[in-house]
């Protein structure tokens, strides 16, 4: 039997940090009191109308010029309809057929589309205390609904779940650095589900996906996904068929159960929401969002490989953090004449480990040693000045107390020719 | 023209539960309706632009600023079973 | 009193304003009148006294009549459905507000077929109510309480919505006056939704001028309705003499054997008098419009069937008894709220809106519409007008038309092409006729449709024609 390939995909749900709703005036609420952020609007009492925020869409446009994605000249909201108490109008507020982004590309991985919605409350079970009828109740909190969302969905690009793992914390990265959503998946603000199939090595065909929802950290979405390409082969090495339905990842048993209820499969009957005009972004806005992207992680890396001569893991892990980055190009720039591989292989190796072994919480740019002085240093490596083992030696005491490495050397009696007669 | 699985499975889909009787009337009803309405489904519009709105608009949205909430006791009112400062419901089905 | 009553309203404020009548004497008389309410046309009343402190305004110590479709803070709105029943909005309707802010004072609440959803009131959980001309027909509807209410002298003008005929078709079985505006006219925000991309509200008065009076004060774009944009240059009253210049189209497809003959004589008679007002008649097509009424009872039920879905007894309104488990109390408590006819929209619309029949209904319909809607702009292109009868008949009698549901629709034949294209159509009273099956007679309204935000032009139109047909008479035989 030919050997099975994993095919995954990804959705990703953004919380974007605007200060109110997606379409009213009520603002975010993180971990305050029960409906004490609501309104008539977000409650869906009858008769109110929902008007869209305009920071929403200009953030959605950042992440779409971030996500190097298309932007439809005209897109418009539908209604996707279904009864469920966080769902207070019975129907969400999503784009369909004509989302407002798509055909974009992050690193190795091609983006489907990017869209606009709004989040649904938030809704808890409290069991049977207290309730006449018998079955158990849930209690809704409206306070979340109608939280601004971009949802991001992938081609499905990635082969195994540390890749995706990987991937799904450089589109964090990503996001975070454009400022506009926490993207804090403990609390929420990011989500990430995994579309998963196997399918024959090399066959173009897809197989069928199943869907996993509530993995809310990166190491439980690697798990969650290696566990369901391990069940999927075994099914179907044992020559049976995969079921099209969506898994619940519990990080406790770290297990998935299916969350196929016995209703009838959805039918979201969605059509144009009559009650929003079109959205046409103007010049203006695309150039605004365009102006605002940072230098992303993405392009970092790759400027960091092709300009700097960097290895592709240095590049990453100094490009995954801005304030790391900038303190590199500062020492790069200090060091003169040394490669800049040179001071990348310091920033992320040596530096990087005196930093932990002092247990500091912080990076190289909260650090004691000033870009000048670890630049110093490592000219005076590089010019044999001190020995590589000394180096650190005068590292770590930079760490410690900061100051220049040349006192430290003349202190602690490091210099090469001094330590040749010393010992 | 609509029989009475289909009108079953659309009361499933609207929640509304019918009774014995609704739901026979209702079989008859629709069918006589959609009889009528079926005739602009022979029509040939080919090419015509669907129309969703009527008013030429584009892009009305609103700046990102607070508004007041409603208090919360206010929220609640009207609400048919307020518990714990929260809205009440029974639980789904599958957990339950 | 009873000649404070007989004031129309533009009358009323002029006198008010000048500091000849007193806003709270004003007000008082028309509660007092309301309050004799035997049509069952209120659902909810203000208490005596209440009505004093008013705002400067143009409007100043005007009592409005308000469909209970419009939800106003603190005070029972329930839309004519049980499953409002007992509800307390927590916020005003801008349309309220605005004539709040024109001085005008809510005198209660108009009762309504539920949810708008009907043509003769009689889909009312709250009762059907009835014509003040024959107690024994319906007022049409679904703004049948406000336009009962403006005949009856139970108020002097009322606010009402139209989704396919809901203003224009009850002002005509009632003799009265009835505006649809533009949709995006006057804003939706605080209106209960029935079919989002038709709705529009609108005046319902004794005279044009009334009309026009309101509408000045309503119109007017909203913050809070993304779909508002007013009337450019506001509204002011009508003046026009006679009609000389101005074109008026009847549709070569109108359908004249499905109108009744009272009705018809009544329609060729008005046309008379256009011409002798030196207006001109011409015929236009509007080759899609006989396909109206399809589109329409695809579109409206399906954003119907969404737009009442948030009735599901979690955060307001009733809630079953039977509710045990989630499902149930969905299922329960809107078969429960809901009456027949919104049930039997909401199941039309979700039909249509189901997987598998989208295209071949909702989407289809859509198209329908963009084909209406350019019939008009065609035939815009060589008159000024589109004038049609109002409805096909006048006033039938309670009861006549429930057990049929595809005959009580087809009576917006002639009011359903309008709202599809958005545009703005008024009917005034024309005459009076005696029903097919004979009876005393009743009146006839006669609809004139302007182009999108013609309001103005039609407006003094119809004051010219509403001058030269000085229709007099009142429900009860007197000449009021």
């Amino acid at each position: 039997m030919a050997e099975l390939e994993a095919v995954i995909g990804l959705e990703i749900h953004v919380q974007l940090a605007t200060r109110t709703k997606m379409f009213c005036g009520c603002e975010l609420s993180f971990g305050d009191e029960p409906n004490t952020h609501t309104c008539p609007v977000c409650l869906a009492h009858p008769g109110v109308l929902p008007v869209p925020n305009e920071q929403a869409i200009r953030y959605a446009l950042q992440i779409a010029a971030a996500l190097e994605c298309e932007v439809a000249p005209l897109s418009i909201f539908h209604r996707k309809n279904y009864f469920y108490p966080d769902n207070p109008k019975a129907y969400q507020i999503s784009q369909y057929d004509i989302p407002l982004a798509s055909n974009g590309r992050l690193g190795e991985v091609r983006i489907h589309r990017a869209h606009l919605e709004e989040d649904a409350a938030k809704m808890v079970h409290v069991g049977e205390s207290g309730r006449i009828h018998g079955s158990g109740s849930s209690l809704v909190d409206f306070n979340r609904g109608g939280t601004p969302l971009v949802e991001i969905v992938t081609e499905p690009d990635l082969r195994d779940a540390a890749e995706a793992a990987e991937w799904a914390r450089l589109l964090r990265e990503t996001v975070r650095q454009l400022g506009v959503s926490d993207v804090n998946m403990e609390e929420g603000s990011l989500r990430v589900d995994a579309n998963v199939s196997v399918r024959p090595a090399g066959s173009a065909t897809l197989g069928t996906k199943t869907e996993l929802k509530n993995m809310n950290s990166f190491r439980f979405l690697q798990r969650g996904i290696e566990a369901e390409l391990e069940r999927q082969r075994g099914l179907v090495e044992a020559g049976g068929t995969v079921e099209q339905e969506t898994l619940h990842f519990d990080p406790v048993s770290g297990s998935l159960t299916s969350l196929r209820s016995k209703e009838e499969a959805h039918d979201y009957r969605y059509f144009p929401e009559p009650d929003l005009v079109p959205l046409a972004p103007t010049e203006e806005m695309l150039r605004e969002a365009r102006e605002a992207l940072p230098e992303l992680p993405a392009a970092r890396s790759q400027r960091y490989q092709e300009e700097l001569g960097l290895s592709a893991e240095v590049a990453a892990v100094l490009a995954a953090d801005p304030e790391t980055a900038s303190y590199f190009e500062q020492v790069a720039a200090a060091a003169g004449p040394v490669e800049p591989k040179v001071v990348g292989n310091w920033v992320t190796g040596e530096l990087a480990a005196a930093l932990r072994q002092d247990g500091g919480e912080g990076g190289a740019a909260d650090s004691k040693v000033a870009p000048q002085a670890l630049a110093a240093l490592i000219a005076m490596v590089q010019e044999k000045k001190i020995s590589h083992g000394s180096g650190k030696t005068v590292l770590a005491a930079l760490v410690a107390e900061g100051g220049g490495p040349e006192a430290i050397v003349e202190r602690e009696g490091l210099a090469q020719m001094s330590s040749e007669g010393g010992e | 023209m609509i029989d009475r699985e289909q009108v079953l499975h659309v009361a499933r889909l609207a929640r509304l539960r019918l009774s014995e009787q609704e739901l026979e009337t209702m079989v008859g009803e629709l069918s006589g309706i959609l009889d009528h309405v079926d005739r602009i489904g022979k029509l040939d519009l080919e090419g015509v632009e669907p129309t969703s709105h009527v008013v030429a608009l584009e892009n009305v949205l609103r700046p990102d600023e607070p508004r007041p909430s409603l208090p919360r006791d206010v929220a609640l009112a009207s609400a048919p079973e307020p518990y714990q400062g929260a809205f009440r419901v029974p639980s789904p089905q599958a957990d339950a | 009193m009873s000649e404070l009553l007989a004031l129309s309203v533009a009358e009323a404020a002029a006198k008010i304003a000048a500091g000849e009548v007193s806003s709270g004497e004003y007000f008082e008389a028309w509660n007092a009148a309301a309050a004799a309410d035997e049509l069952n046309a209120y659902l909810w009343q203000i208490e005596e006294g209440n009505g004093y402190e008013v705002q400067d305004g143009p409007l100043k110590g005007v009592p409005v009549a308000v469909k209970d479709i419009f939800c106003t803070e603190g005070t029972p709105t329930t839309a004519g459905s049980r499953i409002l029943e007992g509800y307390l909005p927590p916020y005003t309707a801008t349309a309220v507000q605005r004539l709040d802010a024109a001085g005008a004072r809510v005198l209660g609440k108009t009762n309504m077929d539920e949810f708008a959803m009907g043509s003769s009131n009689e889909n009312s959980a709250y009762g059907a109510v009835l014509n003040p001309w024959d107690r024994g027909r319906v007022p049409g509807g679904s703004s049948g309480g406000s336009a009962a209410a403006v005949a009856g002298g139970l108020a002097p003008c009322a606010l009402g919505t139209d989704t396919g005929g809901s203003i224009r078709q009850p002002a005509a079985l009632c003799g009265i006056v009835g505006l649809k505006p533009t949709y995006g006219a006057i804003s939706r925000y605080g209106m209960i939704a029935f079919a989002s991309s038709l709705d529009q509200c609108g005046p319902l008065t004794r005279d044009v001028t009334d009309a026009a009076l309101l509408l000045a004060a309503l119109q007017g774009q909203d913050p809070r309705d993304s779909t508002s944009v007013g009337i450019e240059g506001g509204i002011v009253a009508p003046s026009r003499e006679g009609l000389s210049g101005l074109r008026f189209g009847v549709p070569a497809e109108l359908a004249r054997d499905a109108i009744e003959g009272g009705v018809r004589e009544v329609f060729e008679a008005t046309l008379a008098r256009i011409e002798e007002l030196g207006g001109e008649i011409a015929e236009v097509g509007l080759p899609s419009a006989e396909h109206g009424i399809s589109a329409y009872y695809v579109i409206a039920p399906a954003e119907a069937s969404s737009n009442l879905a948030r009735y599901d007894g979690v955060r307001y309104g009733m809630r079953s008894e039977r509710a045990g488990d989630l499902l149930e109390m969905y299922e329960t408590t809107r078969a429960e709220g809901f009456g027949p006819e919104v049930k039997r929209r909401i199941m039309l619309g979700t039909y249509a809106l189901s997987s598998g029949y989208y295209e071949a209904y909702y989407g289809q319909a859509q198209k329908v519409r963009t084909r209406i809607a350019a019939d008009f702009d065609a035939a815009f292109a060589g008159v000024d007008f589109v004038v049609t009868p109002t409805s096909p008949s006048v006033a039938f009698g309670l009861g006549e038309k429930t057990d049929d549901p595809l005959a009580m629709y087809l009576n917006d034949f002639f009011t359903v092409p309008m709202s599809l294209a958005g545009i703005p159509a008024i009917s005034i009273p024309a005459g009076l006729a005696e029903p097919a099956g004979g009876g005393p007679q009743l009146p006839v309204g006669f609809q004139i449709a302007a182009p999108a935000f013609g309001e103005q032009k039609l407006l003094e139109a119809a004051y010219a024609l509403e001058q030269a047909i000085g229709f007099e008479a009142r429900p009860g035989g007197g000449d009021g």
